[in-house]
């Protein structure tokens, strides 16, 4: 069957299967930075936004992604590139495989919650698992991201 | 998952007759649990364009439609301001806030999950839910029932009320489903308590709640009774994410802090 999808600004058809899951569909059309990990909804490395919440697109069946916008990493590239830089800077980054979907949800956050407090930072990223960094780096660097973000808005 | 056909229903009775024509035909929610608990299905049936996704505030109660995303549910103040917000409390300990997007009430309703954080709150909080066919029925009604395949679930009524409450979920990590979860609610010094993942099924825990409800005052000894009680009636055992003994301590433990808290 086919379905209607904005991703990243642009319409799109794709023939996807009944029971298919959008992760799978995304890569299968060389949306790659949508990571596949854990494929449980466990580890958020599959995060992409889904009219602008982010969502695990490993449980979201690709169907009930018709006639919506989807936004990967490529979407959102000017305010991922900031936060890039925060990661660079505080060391929050090795391996990087985690790094699109937290970038995402960092940016939902963002748009979400303009001043989120420490315990709120951790609470929203809750669901996106990093094996490398220990998360006080990262946490650092976002709480950098959020307030450059505060300064400039 | 192998599916046969998907159909987004444009009527509550399509979709339970549907429901009805093949018990392969299966009606989803979110879908946020299909990977793990579903691998074969004729027809999936989705909801999402019925207008089921909605937090209504009346004089007496708050409706919310069965399609409503647990976050949404988690983030609403007027939910938020019963029963010193437990379900929003509850709520915010599933998983992370990406699968609180896609997951609904409803779908979380009808999974009948025994790890469920949410039933033991649903249980102590005078909740209705209105099925298609089945009508209005009380959440307590519904957890004796066995699991309802061949109805809709549209709605679930919060009854307003001004009662105290207490949430508490114990797991390895915050990801992780619960080795024992429970929730209290006191009015008028009139206690409701269940508890859940024990791993079967939440249940109210009636002689605890006897037992404190017959009490003039309550003493550290009478809350240590409590807490025994509660233990006796509540059907524990081992599993994988915690053994029996564990578990009775656990609710032993917190039991006593959740009634402390409530009765200050």
């Amino acid at each position: 069957m086919k379905i209607n999808l904005k991703i990243n600004g642009i319409s799109k058809i794709l023939e996807v299967e009944p029971g298919e899951f959008l992760l799978d569909v995304l890569r299968r059309n060389n949306y790659l930075s949508v990571r596949r990990g854990c494929d449980n909804s466990s580890c958020g490395v599959c995060t992409v936004l889904f009219d602008n919440k982010p969502v695990p697109s490993c449980s979201l069946l690709a169907v009930k992604a018709n006639n919506h916008e989807i936004t990967t990493v490529e979407g959102i590239q000017e305010e991922a590139n900031k936060l890039a830089k925060c990661f660079g800077e505080y060391g929050a980054d090795q391996c990087g495989f985690c790094n699109p979907s937290m970038a995402l949800t960092v940016y939902a956050l963002k748009q979400e919650n303009k001043n989120a407090t420490d315990e709120e930072i951790k609470e929203y990223l809750v669901g996106n698992l990093c094996r490398c960094t220990g998360y006080v780096s990262q946490h650092k660097a976002i709480k950098k991201y959020l307030g450059e973000k505060n300064e400039s808005s | 998952m192998e599916v046969n056909k998907f159909v987004e229903a444009k009527s509550i009775s399509e979709a339970y007759d549907l429901i009805k024509a093949d018990r392969l035909n299966k009606v989803i929610g979110g879908g946020a649990w299909l990977k793990i608990s579903m691998k074969k299905a004729k027809t999936l049936i989705s909801l999402d364009n019925l207008g089921l996704d909605y937090i209504k505030e009346e004089l007496d109660y708050i409706e919310v439609g069965a399609q409503t995303s647990l976050r949404k549910l988690e983030t609403n103040k007027s939910i938020k301001s019963l029963s010193s917000g437990i379900l929003s409390k509850a709520i915010n300990h599933i998983m992370g806030i990406t699968i609180r997007n896609i997951a609904t009430i409803g779908g979380s309703i009808m999974g009948k999950f025994a790890f469920s954080d949410l039933y033991p709150v649903l249980l102590v909080m005078n909740v209705k839910l209105t099925f298609f066919k089945l009508g209005e029925i009380s959440f307590e009604e519904y957890i004796d029932i066995p699991r309802v395949n061949d109805d809709i679930l549209v709605n679930i009524k919060f009854k307003k009320n001004d009662s105290l409450g207490y949430f508490k979920k114990v797991s390895k990590t915050a990801l992780d489903f619960a080795m024992i979860n429970m929730a209290i609610t006191t009015t008028n010094n009139n206690f409701k308590i269940a508890i859940g993942s024990k791993p079967s099924i939440a249940q109210l825990s009636k002689s605890t709640m006897k037992f404190l409800n017959s009490q003039d005052k309550l003493d550290d000894e009478k809350i240590e009774k409590a807490c025994d009680l509660a233990v006796e009636e509540s059907n524990i055992n081992s599993n994988v994410r915690a053994s029996k003994e564990y578990r009775e301590v656990l609710i032993k433990t917190y039991l006593k802090r959740g009634i402390k808290q409530v009765i200050k």
